[in-house]
């Protein structure tokens, strides 16, 4: 069947790339293996959307459902008869978009790097990293089995950490590295133990069966799973919180954010293909893989919904204040996953109200498109000032008119200006949030208008602002075609992937879900985008004291808001504090003196014993044969007159 | 008189514990080689002994005592080599001066 070659061959192509670069890539492609990478990752993301075409117009659609195709599947590692550890390949709606996103940024981001990173001293190991997280990506998305998820939910971990440490010489990278690793394993040690609870209950690793016997309210496993409770929980939405921890962990939401705005250390086309389109969206793909499950339990599902709310408006409020244009993007990217998660949360399990699921979705999608965009296009400018820092900026837009304009296109759209994609997708979010929560609605709206401002915000100081003037004129212009290329691909994608009926394709149960747009609901989230946009335009189009001023005005607010409301500061005063003091230091000190101890009690008393009795190994012969003459005397005492 | 079992094995008893005495008190290795041979000889008597007063139709006892005999040159042969390297090494055959395989 060739659509399991192909769809094998999406996952093994990367895979391929990684052992070849990173086996041989110094000694014998060298300079060309970012060619060798791109070319293997071109033909992986024909194969994707090869496969993701004929999924969807072709094999999945049977009677107007979307049903799930298994092209490959086999066993593992069998722990009991039907409880065993799967590889296989599953074709479902989501996962055939997540395939189309990941391999579309990953080849724009592996061709945007072929001028960004060039003459890098580990170039060929860059193009073996970004191999390496594309493979367990694809692999994640394409998961069969729940526990071949979370095995490349680690190695999606493991790349993330091995590029964010790409400066290796630098130390607040080592340490941001070494911090996205340890937050998300924190996060996926409840991943962990959530998918033994659920596979607990449902006695199964496998998620298609896993789906239907939770979900059936008759069947043993899910009485069982309902019935057993602890801390007056039900064991089923304790798996669920413990899995969306994981899934909260990598999505970076609050509270377990703090690594990403930190992981903008590595280089930014990483950032733009890890950081923001594609893994930290893999929480979100983790709830809507699992979300018929979730949706059987209401009080994880507000859970999700005011964590992803919360994470939203939280994550804007920081961004407008920041300095670092690549912090901006990290947080708005917490923002944006924020409205995912909490667009899942208002979904609910029945046509009427699965518009979230859609929307979910839908905006992923975009925002893949468009947050790939801007970091591309901060990658571009940074490349050119050789700074992070906005005060270093302004005035770029004659200097580099491409960026300018894509970087213009994908702000319209993340601010949810009518006709570009972000447009569509947030007015789904907003809708469903709307049926479901007045709450989460008021605050999604609200974050729309804080969005278009902090986005406007960075645009202003980027391109506009004050003249830009710099000591060293830069060398290389814009960064040549390979670096433009993928701008303009990008920006394509943002202007008009909204257009894409993703109802009829994505839903909550493979059935075509209609969205309605009503005109007269998007006054409000336009009005608000266009009213954040006019005031960024007031405060930053020209250079001015205004914005001093206004933060001056608002102190403490802005204060805590530009230290990230200390959040990280709390982390370590949790850390080295509470548990380093509290837990650890107690800890050690039982592992010195008491597992230590009794360890050198066994050794001490073996050698004070052997020191009273080493006396007997005299070396004197004549004494050993003494002891040989007593032995014999008293053997044959005891039988002659003992034992007779 | 004529000498009985009796006589022989007082005999061989006095020479055994002669042997042991030797082999316990002398320090020269070649003296207590010498008194393990007087063990071993009277051993051999003892078998010789048994063996015509008890079973005189057998020869068991006399062939243990060839044996023995066989036995006991193999190891006088093996026991001074050892000696004589031990010599070498120490300048020495006491006993008490080759004491270094001890703890």
């Amino acid at each position: 069947m060739e659509l399991t070659t192909y769809t094998a061959l999406i996952v093994l192509l990367p895979l391929l790339g990684y052992l070849l670069l990173g086996l041989f890539g110094k000694k014998i492609f060298g300079n060309s293996s970012g060619l060798v990478g791109t070319a293997l990752l071109l033909v992986t993301t024909i194969l994707s959307f090869y496969v993701a075409y004929t999924y969807f117009f072709v094999l999945g659609n049977v009677n107007g459902v979307y049903q799930a195709i298994k092209p490959l599947q086999f066993t593992w590692l069998e722990f009991s008869p039907g409880m065993s550890i799967d590889m296989g390949l599953l074709l479902d709606p989501i996962s055939c978009m997540m395939l189309v996103v990941v391999s579309f940024v990953s080849l724009m981001v592996h061709i945007y790097s072929l001028g960004y990173m060039k003459g890098e001293e580990r170039y060929p190991t860059y193009y073996a990293h970004l191999a390496l997280f594309t493979f367990s990506m694809l692999g994640l998305v394409l998961s069969t089995n729940i526990f071949q998820i979370y095995m490349f939910w680690e190695l999606v971990g493991v790349s993330s950490f091995l590029l964010i440490g790409f400066y290796y010489n630098k130390a607040s990278a080592l340490a941001a590295a070494k911090k996205a690793f340890i937050v998300t394993r924190f996060a996926d040690l409840g991943f962990l133990i959530g998918i033994l609870v659920l596979s607990f209950y449902s006695n199964t690793l496998d998620i298609s069966t896993l789906i239907q016997r939770l979900t059936s309210p008759d069947g043993n496993e899910m009485k069982t799973a309902v019935a057993a409770s602890f801390m007056g929980l039900s064991a089923l939405t304790w798996g669920l919180l413990l899995v969306f921890m994981g899934g909260a962990g990598k999505s970076a939401m609050f509270p377990l954010h703090i690594w990403l705005p930190d992981a903008m250390e590595g280089p930014t086309p990483v950032s733009a293909l890890i950081h923001a389109a594609t893994m930290v969206v893999a929480g979100v793909y983790l709830v809507a893989r699992l979300f018929p499950v979730f949706s059987m339990s209401p009080i994880v599902l507000d859970f999700i919904a005011y964590v992803g709310a919360f994470s939203a408006l939280f994550a804007a409020i920081i961004a407008c204040t920041q300095t670092d244009i690549k912090r901006v993007l990290a947080y708005s990217t917490m923002s944006q996953i924020g409205y995912m998660m909490f667009a899942l949360g208002v979904s609910g399990n029945t046509s009427e109200t699965g518009l979230g699921f859609t929307a979910s979705m839908f905006h992923l999608f975009t925002h893949a498109m468009f947050k790939a965009l801007l970091f591309l296009g901060a990658g571009a400018v940074i490349h050119y000032v050789h700074s992070n820092e906005m005060k270093d900026m302004g005035g770029l837009r004659k200097k580099m008119p491409i960026t300018h304009l894509t970087f213009l296109i994908a702000c319209l759209a993340i601010a949810g200006v009518p006709l570009l994609s972000g447009f569509f997708s947030k007015e789904e979010i907003l809708l469903a949030a709307y049926q479901k929560n007045m709450l989460i609605y008021g605050i999604a709206l609200f974050t729309s208008g804080l969005t278009a401002f902090y986005m406007f915000r960075l645009y202003f100081n980027i391109f506009w602002s004050k003249p830009y003037e710099s000591a060293h004129e830069s060398h290389h212009g814009e960064g040549g075609f390979v670096m433009m290329l993928p701008l303009v691909l990008l920006a394509i994608g943002a202007a008009f992937a909204g257009y894409i009926p993703f109802g009829k394709y994505v839903s909550f149960n493979g059935e075509a879900h209609e969205g309605h747009m009503d005109i007269m609901f998007s006054i409000a989230p336009v009005a608000l985008a266009i009213a954040g946009i006019g005031l960024a335009i007031f405060l930053y189009k020209k250079e001015n004291e205004k914005p001093g001023n206004i933060s001056a005005i608002l102190g403490a607010l802005y204060n805590s808001a530009y230290h990230k409301f200390y959040i990280d500061e709390i982390y370590l005063f949790i850390t080295k504090k509470v548990l380093f003091n509290v837990i650890a230091r107690p800890a050690a000190w039982f592992d010195k003196n008491i597992i230590d101890g009794m360890v050198n009690m066994a050794g001490d008393s073996t050698v004070w014993i052997s020191g009273k009795i080493k006396g007997i190994q005299s070396g004197k012969v004549q004494q050993y044969a003494l002891y040989f003459m007593a032995g014999i005397i008293g053997l044959v005492l005891l039988l002659v007159y003992v034992w007779k | 008189m004529i000498p009985g079992l009796y006589h022989i094995l007082t005999l061989s008893t006095v020479l055994f514990f002669i042997g042991v005495y030797g082999f316990f008190t002398r320090r020269n290795l070649i003296t207590m080689l010498m008194s393990i041979e007087l063990i071993l000889n009277s051993v051999n008597l003892n078998f010789i002994a048994f063996n015509k007063y008890v079973w005189p139709n057998k020869l068991d006892g006399v062939f243990f005592t060839i044996f023995i005999i066989a036995i006991a040159a193999a190891e006088a042969a093996v026991a001074i080599a050892i000696i004589i390297n031990l010599y070498r090494n120490h300048h020495s055959i006491d006993v008490e001066d080759a004491g270094e395989m001890k703890y």
